[in-house]
């Protein structure tokens, strides 16, 4: 099954559950274990979480939207992102060591857990940053 | 996120229910912290969580560490599928006090 939805959101943290909603119907049109349709949530939600957190850091409110888009064609999944946040340093996104407890920096780590790859693009429509999210399913 | 906390002596229980995300997190320390603050044990019953993410994570770390300074502790009790999932991920679940 191929297919390709994208939607829009405030960027705020009362977004993520609107976040989690939108990703969570549309893996229901995909035939895919409930465990890993939940791992999938998780990853977009984190991906747009660390949007609203790191790129709007120091932002307490704006009227800025970021994009979401859910693609899949012949068993690739590809989950874009973009925003107009600060330009992200892709060579700056690291996750914490598991080993050093602490509260923070996980959100990353679980998206490496759970996808293929997290590639940041070039975008030419106007947007800052363009996140890309693959996996193989 | 709704929540309910009961008393029984020197343990007070924590019921969080709905999803743990970023947006709640502060509502979440606010209700769990200061129990921590006070030296009490506190039991977090996760039963009624469906969601958690890294965000909900971080509250239960924070909290856990919390308690150790207080010389007390948190116990994560009846905690949902879904949610042990997320916590064996971060690979939390010798950390934490799952009961």
């Amino acid at each position: 099954m191929n297919l390709s939805e994208s939607k829009d959101f405030l960027v705020s943290s009362s977004s993520l559950k609107e976040v989690r909603v939108f990703s969570r119907d549309v893996f229901e049109k995909i035939n895919l274990p409930q465990d890993q349709k939940d791992e999938l949530v998780l990853a977009i939600a984190e991906a747009a979480q660390n949007i609203v957190k790191h790129g709007y850091k120091g932002v307490t409110e704006t009227t800025d939207r970021m994009e979401i888009k859910i693609s899949l064609k012949d068993g690739d999944l590809e989950i874009g992102f973009f925003d107009k946040g600060k330009a992200v340093v892709p060579e700056n996104v690291q996750h914490r060591k598991l080993d050093d407890i602490k509260p923070g920096g996980l959100g990353t780590f679980f998206i490496k857990q759970i996808m293929d790859a997290a590639v940041f693009k070039k975008d030419e429509k106007g947007w800052v940053n363009h996140l890309i999210l693959t996996k193989k399913i | 996120m709704t929540y309910k906390v009961t008393e029984e002596g020197n343990i007070s229980t924590v019921f969080l229910n709905g999803e743990i995300d970023m947006d709640v997190t502060d509502k979440a320390k606010e209700v769990i912290l200061p129990i921590v603050d006070s030296g009490k044990e506190v039991h977090l019953n996760l039963k009624d969580v469906q969601y958690m993410d890294s965000s909900g994570i971080s509250v239960l770390i924070e909290s856990h560490q919390r308690a150790l300074e207080k010389n007390t502790k948190v116990v994560i009790k009846e905690v949902s599928k879904s949610v042990l999932k997320v916590i064996m991920m971060a690979k939390l679940e010798q950390i934490l006090n799952l009961e």
